[in-house]
């Protein structure tokens, strides 16, 4: 039954796999044995033209001989066209167990596996896709400890010939590693980082992001803002990186959208202002004060990267005002209370596989592989530099629970997509963009860094 | 939503009981509501409103209009409706997470999509024997037995293929890669070809099957796209297909653009598209071919469209978040 539906499947193919499939036949016919047709491509023939050109077809590699002379780093076996027909994709997760922010409150559980998990859904998602028209997904994980030496460990996976990386990577890490020259030809897809820079100034040609940034962040809360008439921004923070990028991003979107930052207040966190014991009455007097002199405004916008205070606005401001940002209302791109667009198979797969309810790495993870995979079986073809092309192509329409399909802004590699407003209610908010806020091509690239604006030069 | 399969069984049916053709049933599930509405075809009057298990989403007829097969998602079950009580009367135990179901044209076996495990059950209708499982993609929805019963096709909206399941071995037989979040399938009535919507897509593709014993070979022969002035394409999300075989057409409601586009079944070339009410999934056409209903999501009424001036002609009003519809000739009971 195996061996029939392996034919079957390849039958039944698109008649552009059926071709390509044929052309694989043939190849093993002429080389007489397991054709190894993904070799790392020389920096000449990363061009989209070369890979069309008959001489990158005819120059298989006989495993053998690939084996012994092992031009170490040169070697890309993250792609494969096996001999039974099958086509096999490998995909590395790469990543570091950096401190996370431990959560506000002591009784919410700390997650020491996010991201991960999406990453082992969508292998088993993939294969199942796979497995009916003969391809194959294999995910191997290497996660350095938090003083671990996250570069080595990316030198000894594209050594293996890893070519598909998921970088669960803050942007130091993410950057080294893309600046590796074993890398150049590798697809790292960034599931972890909202630093607007790797988008910006510090973009990379080998980098796509799945993750939304900042600026895009802020820009689907302002649409909404300025949507309700609520333009007067009240921001209240903390002065991390992460946190100065934000600011950075709100501040981008007031003037893009017609809002105001009335005003930037740090909150220097005193000791004592958890809410423990009788914690909680320091704070309840400790957030009125905070919140007394700021001018008048609509909403509080609390940054607050670390998780460490900004819970505690939320019914406790001088003014009733809502409050919005890294806590209360937020911009995710996966909201524990989402269920639209078929969305709660997400919400149910998770649980299964981790014990726990699916967070927003889990699903940058899943969506990333999900693009990989989705390009090799759609194109039919599962070399990076394909894969590559056929990710920043028209024909490129990922579904993926947002009622739309997703795709990546050729300007920086950022993949566009529709934001949840969420967090914290039992119900989504809602979804940016918002009506109104046009675009005249694509209304999702009404939320972060234009084509126009941007900074990224490749 | 279950046109080809009834469509013999509903001429047949019109003989043997002889009802006015005039006189009709419809059916419409509501999945925040929990119930189906049923409406009266002449006066458009809601008759009665049966509670459900919960998310009740895909509907179906028996060939002898006699049962209403509630795929009830949230429920992990079907409810099975007498259509002259109107009244869940049994039920079947489908597996998890029903969505839409198909039922081969003796009315002995249904084929039910378990979306949440990606599997598609077969079940005796009579004793509720599960005949096979078969595994297929990830989020199996469109479910459609060919008119010989001889293939069932199901669609994976995660995994974006059309599987071909051969009922006799229930076993897959072939499996068509088609464009994002395929809906629904739906064979023509000489059995050439396999319609398959794909809402994320944005395209209805049609499959060749005419090598009809070689499910294997069928290919994507066509892909059809919509085009609306003033919206965007990504607003143009294919779901629902009915096939009005007399007039060689086909409609597909197209969710977010609020319209259901109208195709020739030849030239394959959309006709007109049609304005309903908000997000229109799935619809069906009176037994006359007169008129096609279809559920609208967001507004939460029924728009009648007329087949001739492709005009729609009024909008009744159902429950919470409708999705399905269905049609029997005749008034329940009768």
């Amino acid at each position: 039954m195996k061996q029939s539906r392996s034919s079957l499947a390849c039958a039944a193919c698109a008649p552009w796999l059926g071709a390509a499939l044929i052309g694989l036949l043939f190849l093993a016919a002429v080389s007489g044995s397991t054709v190894a047709v993904a070799q790392d491509a020389p920096p000449a023939s990363d061009t989209p033209e070369a890979s069309d050109t008959p001489k990158d077809s005819e120059a298989p590699a006989k495993p053998g001989e690939a084996a012994e002379k092992a031009p170490a780093p040169a070697e890309d076996t993250a792609a494969e066209d096996k001999a039974d027909d099958k086509k096999l994709m490998r995909v590395y997760y790469l990543g570091k167990e950096y401190d996370e922010p431990l959560p506000l409150s002591y009784a919410e559980e700390i997650i020491t596996d996010k991201g991960i998990q999406g990453a082992r859904l969508m292998e088993k998602e993939a294969n199942q896709a796979g497995n009916f028209i003969g391809y194959e997904f294999k995910l191997e994980e290497g996660i350095v400890p938090k003083d671990g030496d996250v570069v080595a460990k990316a030198k000894e996976a594209l050594a293996a010939g890893h070519r598909f990386i998921l970088a669960d990577l803050e942007p130091d890490d993410l950057l080294a590693v893309a600046d590796l020259p074993e890398a150049k030809n590798a697809l790292i897809l960034n599931i972890r980082s909202s630093a607007t820079k790797l988008r910006q100034e510090e973009c990379r040609r080998n980098v796509f992001h799945i993750i939304p940034d900042y600026a895009m962040r802020a820009d689907a809360l302002a649409q909404y803002l300025i949507w309700k008439k609520w333009p007067r921004w009240f921001v209240i923070r903390r002065d991390t990186e992460k946190d100065q990028d934000y600011l950075a991003q709100v501040k981008r979107s007031a003037a893009r959208y017609g809002g105001k930052v009335v005003e930037d207040h740090v909150y220097d966190l005193p000791p004592g202002a958890r809410n423990l014991d009788s914690g909680h009455q320091q704070i309840q007097t400790q957030m009125p004060m905070e919140t007394e002199s700021a001018p008048e405004h609509d909403v509080v916008w609390v940054i607050n990267s670390d998780d460490d205070f900004g819970d505690y606005l939320m019914y406790r401001t001088y003014t009733p005002r809502p409050v919005v940002g890294t806590q209360g209302l937020q911009a995710t791109a996966w909201d524990k209370s989402y269920t639209e667009s078929g969305a709660m198979h997400f919400q149910n797969a998770i649980p299964r596989l981790a014990d726990r309810k699916p967070v927003e790495r889990d699903y940058t993870a899943w969506l990333g592989f999900r693009a990989l995979a989705d390009a090799a079986m759609k194109s039919g073809k599962v070399k990076p530099k394909d894969v590559k092309k056929y990710m920043l192509s028209e024909d490129f329409k990922l579904e993926a629970f947002k009622g739309q399909a997703l795709s990546f802004r050729d300007w920086d590699q950022q993949m566009r997509q529709p934001i949840i407003l969420g967090g914290g209610t039992r119900v989504p908010v809602s979804t940016s963009p918002q009506e109104g806020f046009l675009h005249q091509t694509n209304l999702t690239d009404t939320l972060g860094f234009d084509k126009p604006e941007s900074k990224c030069k490749f | 939503m279950t046109r080809i399969s009834l469509a013999g069984a509903s001429a047949a049916a019109l003989l043997l009981f002889a009802v006015p053709s005039h006189a009709e049933t419809i059916f419409v599930s509501n999945e925040k509501d929990n119930t189906i509405t049923v409406i009266d075809g002449e006066t458009m009057e809601t008759i009665k409103t049966v509670e459900t298990a919960r998310r009740p989403r895909g509907i179906v007829l028996s060939p002898d209009f006699k049962e209403l097969f509630v795929a009830a998602g949230d429920g992990d079950i079907i409810d099975v409706v007498d259509t002259a009580k109107l009244e869940v009367v049994r039920t079947l135990e489908s597996g998890p997470d029903p969505e839409l179901m198909a039922v081969d044209s003796k009315g002995d076996i249904i084929y039910i999509a378990n979306e949440d495990d990606s599997m598609v059950t077969v079940m005796n209708i009579a004793s509720g024997d599960v005949l096979g499982e078969v595994p297929v993609g990830v989020e199996p929805e469109g479910m459609i037995v060919s008119p010989d019963d001889r293939y069932t096709a199901a669609t994976s909206e995660s995994t974006s293929m059309a599987h071909i399941i051969d009922n006799k071995t229930i076993k897959l037989v072939g499996n068509i890669l088609v464009d994002s979040r395929p809906r629904e399938a739906k064979f023509s009535k000489d059995m050439k070809e396999l319609w398959v919507s794909s809402e994320i897509g944005g395209t209805v593709s049609v499959i060749d099957s005419s090598d009809w014993d070689n499910p294997q070979n069928w290919q994507v022969v066509k892909k059809i796209s919509f085009e609306v002035p003033g919206l965007r394409p990504e607003q143009l999300q294919p779901v629902g297909m009915d096939f009005d075989e007399d007039h060689g057409r086909i409609f597909v409601p197209l969710g977010p653009a609020n319209r259901v586009a109208v195709i020739d079944a030849k030239t394959k070339e959309v006709i007109d598209y049609v304005l309903v009410g908000q997000r229109p999934w799935h619809g069906e056409f009176s037994h006359d071919y007169k008129k096609y209903y279809v559920a609208n999501g967001l507004t939460n009424d029924m728009t009648v469209i007329d087949t001739e001036t492709l005009k729609a002609e009024r909008s009744v009003p159902v429950g919470r978040l409708p999705w399905g519809v269905a049609t029997m000739p005749g008034k329940p009971g009768e």
